[in-house]
């Protein structure tokens, strides 16, 4: 290996030779990078689908009684949308596709701790969606729980949910091992140099999103476990008729199920403290801070699940504990936001799409944030339970925090992963059709919310007609706004000029510093660090 | 529309006030921080500002905007606990009124055993609510009241409140429960006392009456009682379930243990799809969504029943 490690150090990783041909020396190869691109492959297919599916709802909802489609329909609809964009897309997303690719040449490394593992993660990852989506084509038709599989009602339906929760199983290891994958890489590859406090950013959120991953999901397993326990062999655990009780299955789905809400999210704030400092030209305020926040949030985000559930009849202590613990959460964002802010003061900030993503990603996600203070607290929480309100809350934080994220780091990384450039001018107008698409489409859902319709609704009283039509035909506005993004994404990598300079954009960070795209093991020397990962003096 | 109407319920003023500094607070840092960002946004970009002053962080700043937020935050936490609070401590001399939850409506039973499919309440007197949940999980919700309980099956729980308001308000159902979730809906109407209790007595002897004479009304009162109009319909239309409609006196294809047969529609029919709903299910309809009435429904108001059913029939 390492005499064929000479030749191939300016070959891009792209054309390194394989024993295997054609698509087979991806889907078989164990470089970090080429796992990363497996899986934003099948990320953004199973989005596409995500998207469809929602655009759909918003259709039937455009005006009240039948639109375009049965409730039947209706109601599988927002089941596989949660489903995919959940478990297939955002829990996955942003570790699994920018997490791989640069986390081990951010560190210095030449790949992960556990290559082969790597690779068994995204295969891992391949078979729970198909067993997730084989509910669609076998059984009783697709289920119509939702993505929280309820009991009892869950036990009831007639459709097939046993597959989607098998799927969400399944799913579970493969974001388990990249979880160990992630956290021994950050501890065991680190460039000489790279203390603790030298790690950037988005590596340290995706080490203290990666403890969620290993310690919360095994609770998914557990649960699937208990519910094959019920059906096969009448072990009352949920189902009252058996003697058990639906909500200690509300609690098992929100252990795992809240966690991974900072599963999603932290990485998205870790992809913001690259772009930020890097536009902003200009050392990232409060670096301490910020990593502090980030380890704080990982921790208290275990014990805050209970908030899923204050009307569901839980006692008094329990409420009034998960509310404060919920309130507590509340505040390591809060840091972070005003940490981003704060480095913009006296920088010079380079007005590119990246930024504009990331800019943007701090007012929705400012959105989703504030409004779930309402969430939080128990007197407006009764109201808003189940309505409309926590629909748009969640599309705030889980859409606008993870999907401006996600749009900001494909845009940034870009150059990067392909040495290409994609159109800087179509770029910023996709993002503004987005942009207003996004907050037109769930800005109305919170005056719903407020008004008292509740969610996962297919048809309404007349009184909600109106907020409704503006958020369907915000939802057109923003997937204009996609399919301008994805064109020009497609075409920058395909025929875009090709990048000369390794460092575009003038980020501080190592990935900055190796061949664009960069070669099978990244670097030809392991650099060693002597500087902070944010040094612009 | 809802009732913004801040004495619809007892507890609206201090739910209210809770949401307006909640989102006071919410909207205050939500323009303040949006407006320093495009300040720095423009005052900073690099056309204007080509060089970056070097800044590390302040420990200062650090402290100030992790104590400020903090403060905050946990006083909208006591205002929300207290506010929630209110709405636990149940009056003694509540009037107590079970409501039942099925896919896919609402009943209420009174005291002196009435039975209706809208909630109707003395104005200016506390309501206590028992939630019963027959099938799956569902959730009692009054927008216009500020409360909302889930009632799940197995499990006993209430709400109560007290209106002072005379009106019509809706009651939705908030937790998902299946094909017609949507239109699980009822309202609340309150009434003043007096005109309360009037009804109260002459409602509970009309019904009764009612048994005895008109054996249309009686069957109606029956289905109204149990919800059936949720699934089923009286004119023929296709719901969750088949219709009344000509169900007596004619013959349809069903699926015993999954196995077609025919069956004629008599008496022996309806009791059996009643009290064993999933034995026969007529074929092009799903197996499972009806629970058996066999506890419930008595042999006298099966009787009302299948009179009524007669007349839909001719």
């Amino acid at each position: 290996m390492s005499n064929q490690e000479t030749e191939t150090t300016h070959v891009s990783f792209r054309d390194v030779k394989s024993k295997y041909k054609g698509i087979f020396a991806w889907i078989f190869s164990t470089d970090h990078k080429r796992v990363g691109l497996l899986y934003l492959y099948s990320i953004v297919s199973f989005f596409v689908v995500g998207v469809l599916l929602g655009a759909a709802m918003k259709l039937e909802l455009m005006s009240p009684g039948k639109t375009i489609m049965d409730p039947q329909a209706y109601n599988a609809i927002f089941t596989l949308h949660g489903v995919i964009m959940i478990f297939l897309v955002v829990v996955p997303g942003l570790p699994a596709v920018f997490g791989n690719f640069f986390l081990p040449i951010m560190i210095g490394a030449k790949d992960v701790a556990f290559p082969k593992l790597n690779l068994l993660s995204w295969w891992v990852y391949v078979v729970g969606a198909l067993v997730a989506l084989s509910a669609l084509f076998a059984g009783g038709g697709p289920p119509d729980t939702g993505w929280t599989f309820y009991a009892p009602y869950s036990f009831k339906t007639n459709t097939n949910m046993l597959p989607a929760v098998l799927g969400a199983f399944i799913l579970g290891f493969s974001s388990i091992l990249t979880g160990i994958n992630f956290i021994v890489t950050i501890h065991r590859l680190r460039a000489p140099g790279m203390s603790w406090f030298r790690l950037p950013l988005f590596p340290w959120t995706l080490y203290g999103t990666a403890w969620i991953q290993i310690l919360a999901t095994p609770i998914v397993g557990i649960t699937l476990l208990m519910i094959v326990g019920e059906r096969l062999f009448n072990i009352g655990f949920f189902d009252p008729a058996l003697g058990g009780d639906p909500i200690l299955y509300q609690h098992l789905f929100w252990i795992y199920s809240h966690p991974a809400v900072y599963i999603m999210i932290l990485p998205a704030m870790g992809v913001i403290s690259e772009i930020i400092p890097t536009f902003a030209n200009k050392s990232i305020f409060g670096y301490k801070a910020i990593v502090i926040s980030t380890l704080a949030i990982a921790f208290v985000g275990y014990f805050v699940w209970g908030h899923h559930m204050f009307t569901s009849g839980m006692s008094g202590t329990a409420l009034y504990t998960f509310s404060f613990l919920t309130f507590l959460v509340a505040i390591p964002s809060a840091i972070k936001v005003f940490n981003w802010v704060g480095t913009l003061h006296k920088a010079s900030i380079q007005l590119e799409a990246p930024f504009f993503w990331a800019a943007s990603f701090l007012f929705v996600f400012m959105i989703g944030g504030l409004s779930g203070l309402a969430l939080g607290a128990l007197a407006t929480n009764v109201h808003l339970h189940d309505t409309a309100f926590v629909v748009a809350h969640f599309h705030f934080i889980v859409f606008g925090g993870v999907g401006f994220a996600f749009m900001g780091a494909i845009h940034y990384w870009f150059p990067k992963m392909w040495g290409r450039m994609y159109n800087t001018r179509v770029a910023t107008t996709g993002w503004i059709f987005f942009f207003i698409g996004f907050n037109t489409l769930y800005l109305p859902m919170f005056f719903l919310g407020i008004d008292g319709m509740p969610r996962r609704y297919y048809d309404y009283v007349e009184r909600f007609h109106g907020p409704n039509i503006v958020s369907t035909i915000g939802s057109w506005v923003m997937i204009a706004g996609i399919i301008i993004i994805l064109v020009n994404l497609i075409r920058g990598a395909k025929y875009g000029p090709i990048t000369t300079n390794k460092n575009p954009w003038g980020g501080k960070t190592l990935e900055w510093e190796v061949d664009s795209p960069p070669t099978l093991e990244n670097f030809e020397e392991i650099p060693v660090i002597d500087r902070s990962p944010y040094d612009y003096r | 529309m809802i009732d913004k109407a801040q004495n619809a319920s007892t507890f609206v003023s201090e739910v209210d006030s809770a949401f307006l500094f909640i989102f006071g607070v919410a909207l205050f840092f939500l323009f303040a921080i949006t407006a320093v960002l495009i300040y720095y946004i423009i005052r900073y970009r690099q056309s204007k500002n080509p060089k970056a002053t070097h800044i590390e962080g302040s420990t200062k700043l650090e402290i100030i905007w992790t104590v400020v937020p903090t403060i905050l935050v946990l006083v909208m936490f006591s205002y929300g606990w207290s506010g929630w609070k209110s709405q636990t401590e149940i009056p003694d001399d509540a009037m107590p009124v079970k409501a039942i939850a099925r896919m896919w409506s609402f009943a209420f039973e009174y005291e002196n055993g009435l039975v209706t499919d809208t909630l109707i309440v003395p104005k200016g007197r506390a309501v206590k609510l028992d939630l019963v949940a027959q099938d799956v999980i569902h959730s009692m919700y009054i927008p216009a009241f500020r409360v909302k309980q889930d009632m799940v099956p197995g499990k006993k729980s209430n709400i109560w409140f007290e209106s002072e308001r005379i009106g019509t308000y809706e009651i939705f159902c908030a937790e998902y429960c299946g094909l017609r979730h949507s239109y699980m809906m009822s309202g609340v109407k309150v009434i003043e006392g007096a005109k309360f209790d009037k009804w109260m007595e002459e409602n509970k002897s009309i019904e009764e009456a009612n048994k005895g004479t008109n054996k249309r009304l009686a069957g109606v009162s029956v289905l109204r009682k149990y919800g059936c109009n949720a699934c089923h319909t009286i004119d023929g239309s296709k719901l969750v379930g088949p219709s009344y409609k000509g169900v007596l006196g004619s013959t349809r294809t069903v699926i015993t243990d999954g196995k077609e047969r025919e069956v004629f529609g008599d008496e022996a029919y309806i009791r059996r799809s009643i009290y064993e709903p999933n034995a026969d299910v007529v074929k092009g309809y799903d197996q499972g969504l009806m629970l058996s009435y066999k506890d419930q429904v008595t042999e006298e108001e099966l009787q009302h029943l299948i009179e009524y059913f007669k007349s839909l029939s001719e």
